[in-house]
């Protein structure tokens, strides 16, 4: 399907979120949308999905036709499918309702027709997905994997996939990329629409770029780095150099532990982190990474051996025992474990300051609020909620919310779906952290951030640990394959 | 106890819970659909009172339930007004609601306590009642009990098998995932909420012209049966087959606390009127037990087979609420 868009425009309310954009995408490309957070991405993407409307005079062609679009139903006439950043699925239904729900039919569907007709597009795209399992038991990357076969079988030419590559597994990645490479053979469209330049510069045969509403320009391969950063950003941004860490005395020390929950068993740990270094945890979701690090905080009992903190036994303590020694732990999921929507940044810092008595000083924690978002460079007022914050803002403000000083800082996913400049100035910000003798662990997804921001590295593998890996001498591939289960010695036990 | 009194004794029970049944049922396609009708338990009252006086006025059995329906539908179009189209909390306009309608039915109510008026005869069904033990206990009730059977597969097949089904799950569970696969979340939920409300209208004249014909102002014993058939709808895991199961299980204790009560002399009657009530918590948090963390540590325990068999079991039974239970829909 052969893309135009002329002058489109959107405005919410003041907010020109959409300026004079114009672009053409031919049929059988796979087109890059790059932008930071809030550089105009998603609203450009809503408007040619039906979602939303564009300003008047704007305007969309397909196939050389003028097409209006009321909602993504109607998008979906015109043979236009959106993959959103957020599954929109119903996660407590099963994969082949979830397939069925939306599909033109008889009133009464035909569920073995339609598990039939299921089951040979999986097997023709070469994805593994039961249509009798419950959403809720897939992966991120299944689940996107669904959609994809669903809007597939809908008959859509133009896919739009929404940061497609945020909390999928590497291998899942690859999978996606190479079910995307195949399409411009059948003639379909690909807008993939990132901040991951890597994942935009090894998939895309053209790469718009957006900033501030504007579309600053386009970009055909061979691609430089160098030249995207500058285009997102309006300036160079550089990761900085690795330096190296000065390794101080022992923070937390593990010794014998044994994790479990409903699914996994991890035995035998042996682990130390030192004072302000970083060790960085890798290994598919659900490899045992999480049931670690929860244990570090206390929130997971271990079921034996030992967790000391600084010498002091910790083994069996509640979280808020931990917490008062010196453990911080911040949660993938921002909005559900960590912050409190619908209250204000002021309300934040006044409840983490944990101020005496019962009653608030607000002019107080007004101040405190200002004073914290101008050195955490959050974008927002003390009166700010929360949840209307961007991802980057929302982390930044969980990172001013620390107390200091801390011995050991837990972080799930510290920049998952964060643009790189969002990415560094956190990292920045931890850095500072670790020469005050911090230690972190952290877990990502993003292989080069392990490498690039730790000193040491764990591999989990379905309840398996690896002996810790020097970042500075390993590299993604190792790393990849031991996620995936190779390379590990069979009696290898887990002492890290 | 013969075993023809048993069979008597429980066809009564499945006639006693059809009110509660149309209810839940009703409740139950509300919900799915994302909106909390928590007015129920003054429906009830309003549309038994109502249902009663127009069939007492013009002597028609049909135009009485109808009544009933349009009482509930009436009620249920208000909480869906309140709560989609001017977004306030479903809670407090249903509950507000739920007491004003209670009132209203003992006010506009008052002029019917107590008079004789017409009430469902039963009506055996040729041929299928002479069928051994199922003839008694299904086919020889009023044409009120026939139709609450008839509901809740109606709602069930409605559900689970067809596609305005499907997509009535998907509204409640995320509306915005049912909105890009072409649904009109909004009028989908009027439309729900209002037939689920007429449903619910249904439970009132279904007491007062069936089992427990007449009406008699606060002595009628109506009022609570809102509230609970509200808990049955959530142990019911927003499933008609569950929920009806959940009535019946509720009218089933109510009896036996009648049937028990010469034989138990020891214990007092209060203990077995009021027993039906923990009980039915008991019993439907057992249904309920597989969303417990403990549960899934010892079903990892067990051997492959036997965990794998149990752990389906405990999916299948498993409910959880409709996501988007009270949460309104805007587009963007």
């Amino acid at each position: 399907m052969h893309v135009e868009l002329k002058n489109i425009n959107k405005h919410f309310g003041k907010v020109h979120a959409n300026k004079n954009i114009n672009l053409t995408i031919p049929s059988g490309s796979i087109q890059g949308i790059l932008g930071e957070n809030g550089a105009g991405k998603s609203t450009l993407m809503k408007v040619l999905s039906g979602f939303i409307q564009a300003d008047p005079g704007s305007e969309i062609l397909l196939d050389g036709k003028p097409v209006k679009m009321n909602s993504p139903a109607d998008a979906i006439q015109y043979g236009i499918g959106m993959l959103h950043q957020d599954p929109l699925d119903f996660p407590p239904m099963k994969v082949l309702d979830n397939f069925l729900l939306g599909i033109p039919g008889s009133f009464f569907p035909n569920r073995k027709e339609a598990t039939q007709d299921f089951i040979l597009l999986t097997q023709e795209y070469g994805f593994l997905l039961d249509p009798e399992n419950y959403v809720d038991a897939l992966t991120v990357g299944e689940r996107q994997q669904l959609e994809i076969m669903r809007l597939i079988f809908l008959g859509v030419r133009l896919f739009i996939l929404d940061e497609p590559t945020t909390g999928i597994s590497a291998s899942q990645k690859e999978k996606l990329f190479s079910t995307l490479k195949k399409f411009p053979e059948q003639a379909m469209t690909v807008i993939f629409v990132s901040h991951k330049l890597e994942d935009v510069e090894s998939l895309c045969d053209r790469v718009a770029v957006l900033r501030a509403g504007e579309l600053v320009g386009e970009v055909n391969p061979p691609y430089q780095t160098k030249k995207f950063v500058e285009m997102m950003f309006g300036k160079e941004v550089t990761l900085g150099d690795k330096q190296p860490t000065k390794i101080g005395d022992t923070v937390l020390a593990m010794n014998n532990v044994a994790l479990e929950d409903a699914r996994l068993k991890i035995k035998d740990i042996n682990f130390e982190i030192h004072a302000g270094e970083v060790v960085g945890l890798a290994g598919m979701e659900g490899s045992g990474q999480d049931l670690f690090m929860r244990a570090c905080a206390g929130l997971v009992r271990p079921v034996g051996g030992k967790i000391q903190l600084k010498g002091q036994d910790l083994s069996g303590k509640s979280y808020h025992t931990y917490k008062h020694a010196g453990v911080s732990f911040l949660p993938a999921a921002r909005l559900e474990e960590a912050l409190v929507p619908g209250l204000t940044l002021t309300d934040h810092f006044i409840l983490a300051e944990q101020p005496k008595g019962i009653f608030i000083d607000k002019p107080a924690g007004e101040k405190l609020a200002e004073e914290r978002i101008k050195s955490f460079n959050i974008r927002g007022t003390p009166l700010s909620n929360v949840e209307s914050l961007s991802g980057g803002n929302q982390q930044r403000a969980e990172l001013a919310l620390l107390q200091d000083p801390l011995d050991l800082i837990l972080l799930e996913h510290p920049t998952r779906g964060l643009d790189i400049e969002s990415v560094i100035y956190i990292w920045n910000k931890l850095k500072e952290r670790c020469k005050q003798n911090t230690s972190i662990i952290f877990i990502s997804s993003d292989l080069e951030e392990i490498l690039q921001y730790s000193d040491r590295v764990l591999v989990f593998f379905n309840g398996k640990i690896s002996n810790p890996l020097d970042a500075n001498k390993t590299n993604v591939k190792e790393l990849g394959q031991l996620i995936g289960g190779k390379g590990w010695a069979d009696e290898e036990g887990s002492h890290a | 106890m013969t075993q023809e009194t048993l069979l008597i004794g429980l066809a009564g029970v499945l006639a006693a819970a059809a009110p509660i049944v149309f209810a839940v049922l009703g409740e139950t396609l509300s919900e799915r659909a994302g909106v909390i009708n928590l007015s129920m338990n003054g429906t009830i009252l309003l549309s038994a009172m109502g249902g009663f006086a127009v069939a007492y006025n013009t002597d028609s059995l049909v135009l009485g339930f109808l009544a009933g329906m349009l009482i509930g539908a009436l009620v249920a179009l208000i909480v869906a007004f309140a709560s989609i189209t001017l977004n306030q909390s479903q809670v407090a306009v249903g509950f507000v609601l739920a007491l004003t309608c209670r009132d209203l039915s003992y006010f506009l109510g008052s002029p019917y306590m107590n008079v004789p008026g017409p009430r469902l005869a039963s009506m055996p069904i040729p041929i299928l009642s002479d069928i051994p033990i199922l003839g008694t206990l299904l086919f020889r009730q009023d044409a009120i009990t026939y139709i609450s059977f008839l509901a809740i597969i109606l709602c069930w097949v409605w559900i689970y098998r067809t596609r305005p089904g499907l997509m009535l799950q998907g509204i409640g569970e995320k509306p915005a995932a049912a909105f890009i696969r072409g649904a009109n979340v909004n009028l989908m939920r009027y439309v729900y909420t209002v037939i689920g409300g007429a449903l619910i209208g249904l439970a009132g004249p279904a007491f007062s012209l069936g089992v427990r014909a007449g009406w008699m102002g606060t002595i009628s014993g109506l009022d609570g049966f809102g509230w609970i058939a509200l808990s049955i709808t959530i142990f019911g895991g927003w499933n008609p087959a569950r929920a009806a199961f959940g009535a019946y299980l509720f009218g089933l204790l109510q009896w036996l606390g009648l049937v028990l009560q010469p034989v138990l002399t020891q214990v007092p009657s209060q203990v077995l009127q009021v027993a039906p009530f923990p009980l039915m918590i008991l019993t439907l948090l057992l249904v309920n037990i597989g969303n417990a963390e403990w549960v899934e540590r010892t079903l990892a325990a067990m051997p492959e087979r036997t965990r794998k068999f149990f752990a389906k079991l405990l999916r299948a039974m498993r409910a959880s609420p409709p996501a988007s239970l009270g949460v309104p829909f805007e587009r963007d």
